[in-house]
């Protein structure tokens, strides 16, 4: 028809996954060799790194893909956290059954918080979910019997089997990789899927989403559960790693650092979770290194610095420089070369 | 049977005999905003395999009775009865199942997504894989994946976007886009098709070609379409039936030839002709 006669059309190469599929592998490779390239306690803070990358996860799932923001997701990272803990501590479960049912809790409490946050425009359930980080703490603190209150619980750190000639640091490390590979492999396929395609519409337009079938209620609530899921997880992963939970590092600051991590990484991205869980773990260390006496201010400067430059996160940086410089790749996700990626909001 | 007498019978037959021949009923539906009567009292029926054009002037309420059927707005009073099940016992997001799919007047895509993701979303109500099934990719999710990725393709196809398919939804021109939201509509395999100003932002040329269009939808896809259209030579060459509305109230209901002819159609448009 005349309307399209002016558009040029895009010759499509099958090749946009195979480009994806390679970054995959050779992410995976890295992360593999990873641990003998650095010294036990930078593996360790990669092990908190993968846990936060799989709490922002769920939080792009909820805010990026589905649109409804979350300021409290250190919460669900509490809830995850305190049941591995408690299960451990308190039941003597072996710490590798504790992540799905910090997983379950959490899914519980994200799908009991989801129901009444339909009903809440966005700034509005940004306040309402600050209030749930806001009294984490304090929560945890009351309930002491099981928590241990301010003393938070401390846990033993699994040790690698006698038999196999690595470090406890590395064990820990490659099996918390294990479970992130996991939880990013379904999260990227329920993304992928009829069900992610379904979240995207109702953040992209409600009204038009639902007269296609899409149920928001049903839709929206699950969102919450499943987002809330990954980051209990995460939650359980970041206790086993650490061996100790104590509700003072639930605060408010950690649900921050997860919309900030989430965002900086490329929000409505699933590589972008990875980015945001390193930048979270490594930039206020940095920070610190470069300046005791200020590091919030070095970190604010970071901050700038990286939304400056990748506006449109890491994740979408990326994205934009293949789009430049590799035909290949550009044909494949049929942008036109002179477009600007990442143009949702 | 002069014409007359025919419009006669149509006019005064049975409403029950009416009934059961349509496929949509729409009866007595009232829509009100705060003071403003948007609907009143809008009763029309479209025949299975028809082609019925609504009609009339700006803020008529056609949109209104668009939004009425697919359960977006909450009409007063009346009854909307769709091939047999009462559509206002419904919430929105059940009717794309029953087989009812729209477009809408602004355009209403999906802006992130390319356009044939936007498509695919149109098949959203023939699928059934949940959270559970798309995560594992179980083989019952990547079937219907794959199902619904080609009736897409296929209803580009359709409607002569298929080379588009990958480009972002937000670089194409308003004409274009509306004629994905055509292909959005068909994806979810509809008995009905509900089409606001389609023509809308389309030149002569397109538009003749948006006519044969629609009419392939009725005869190749055996769809019914019920279409709101301010350009009269468009509705009245492809309707086979076309209902008036002014201020909320239905004016006129006839054929084309018939409702052309009405007084109180000339004098609704009268000034306002285009
Ligand atoms: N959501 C709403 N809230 C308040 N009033 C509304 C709403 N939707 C429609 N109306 C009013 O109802 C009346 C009918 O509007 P409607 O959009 O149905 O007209 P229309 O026939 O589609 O007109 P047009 O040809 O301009 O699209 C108008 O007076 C309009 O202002
Ligand atoms: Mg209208």
């Amino acid at each position: 028809m005349a309307a399209t006669s002016g558009l040029a059309t895009i010759p499509v190469a099958a090749s946009g996954t195979n480009w994806r599929r390679i970054g995959v592998a050779v992410a995976i490779a890295a992360a593999l060799v990873l641990p003998w390239l650095v010294s036990d306690y930078r593996v360790f803070q990669f092990t908190l790194a993968g846990s936060y990358a799989v709490a922002l996860l769920g939080l792009n799932l909820l805010t990026g893909y589905n649109g409804q923001i979350s300021l409290g997701h250190g919460a669900f990272f509490a809830i995850g956290g305190y049941t591995a803990a408690i299960l451990m501590h308190r039941l003597g479960v072996p710490y590798y059954l504790t992540i799905l049912p910090a997983g379950a809790a959490a899914f519980i409490v994200g799908v009991l918080f989801g129901l009444p946050a339909l009903r809440l425009e966005n700034l509005y359930l940004a306040l309402v979910t600050l209030s749930m980080a806001v009294a984490t703490p304090q929560f945890l603190k009351y309930f002491d019997h099981w928590t241990g209150g301010s003393q938070g619980i401390v846990l033993r750190k699994p040790a690698a089997p006698t038999w196999l000639p690595i470090g406890n640091d590395k064990w820990l490390y490659y099996q918390m990789l294990v479970v992130l590979l996991i939880v990013f492999w379904a999260g990227s396929n329920l993304l992928a899927g009829r069900t992610g395609r379904a979240l995207v519409a109702l953040r992209d337009h409600p009204i038009s989403a639902t007269v296609m079938g899409i149920n928001p209620v049903f839709y929206k609530t699950c969102a919450f559960g499943v987002s809330a899921m990954f980051t209990g997880i995460a939650g359980a992963m970041a206790a086993i790693a650490t061996g100790f939970v104590a509700p003072d590092s639930f605060n408010v600051f950690l649900s921050i650092s997860f919309l900030v991590g989430s965002v900086v990484g490329g929000i409505a991205t699933v590589a972008g979770a990875v980015f945001g869980g390193f930048f979270i773990q490594f930039i206020p260390n940095l920070a610190n290194d470069i300046s005791d006496a200020a590091p919030w201010a070095i970190y604010g400067l970071f901050l700038l610095a990286f939304m400056y430059a990748m506006p449109t996160g890491i994740a979408g940086f990326i994205r934009t420089m293949a789009v430049r410089y590799a035909p290949k790749f550009r044909t494949a996700v049929g942008e036109q070369p002179t477009s600007q990626p990442g143009s949702h909001s | 049977m002069s014409a007359a007498v025919a419009q006669y019978v149509e006019r005064h037959a049975p409403r029950a005999a009416a009934a059961s021949a349509a496929l949509l009923d729409v009866d007595g539906v009232t829509v009100r905003f705060g003071g403003i009567i948007a609907l009143d009292g809008v009763s029309f029926t479209v025949g299975e395999g028809q082609i019925v054009g609504l009609i009339g002037p700006n803020g008529a309420g056609k949109t209104t009775a668009f939004n009425a059927i697919s359960r977006l707005y909450r009409p007063s009073a009346g009854r909307i009865t769709f091939d047999g099940t009462s559509l206002l016992d419904l919430p929105a997001s059940a009717i794309a199942a029953l087989g009812i799919g729209r477009s809408f007047q602004n355009l209403a895509l999906f802006r992130s997504m390319s356009v044939l993701d936007n498509v695919i979303v149109g098949g959203h109500a023939r699928g059934t894989s949940g959270f559970i099934s798309d995560a594992l990719r179980l083989p019952s999710a990547r079937g219907e994946e794959a199902t619904l990725r080609a009736r897409a393709h296929a209803m580009l196809g359709f409607v002569g976007l298929d080379a588009l398919a990958h480009r972002p939804i937000t670089s194409l021109p308003f004409g274009t886009q509306k004629r994905v939201e055509l292909a959005r509509a068909l994806a979810s395999r509809p008995k009905l098709l509900l089409l606001d100003e389609p023509a809308g932002g389309l030149n002569h040329e397109e538009v003749a070609e948006l006519g044969s269009l629609v009419r392939r939808v009725r005869d190749e896809l055996g769809i019914t379409v019920l279409l709101v259209e301010h350009h009269m030579s468009f509705v009245m060459g492809i309707s086979d039936k076309v209902v008036a509305l002014e201020f909320g109230r239905v004016i006129a209901e006839g054929t084309p030839a018939e409702v052309q002819a009405d007084d109180k159609v000339i004098s609704a448009y009268l000034g306002k002709a285009r």
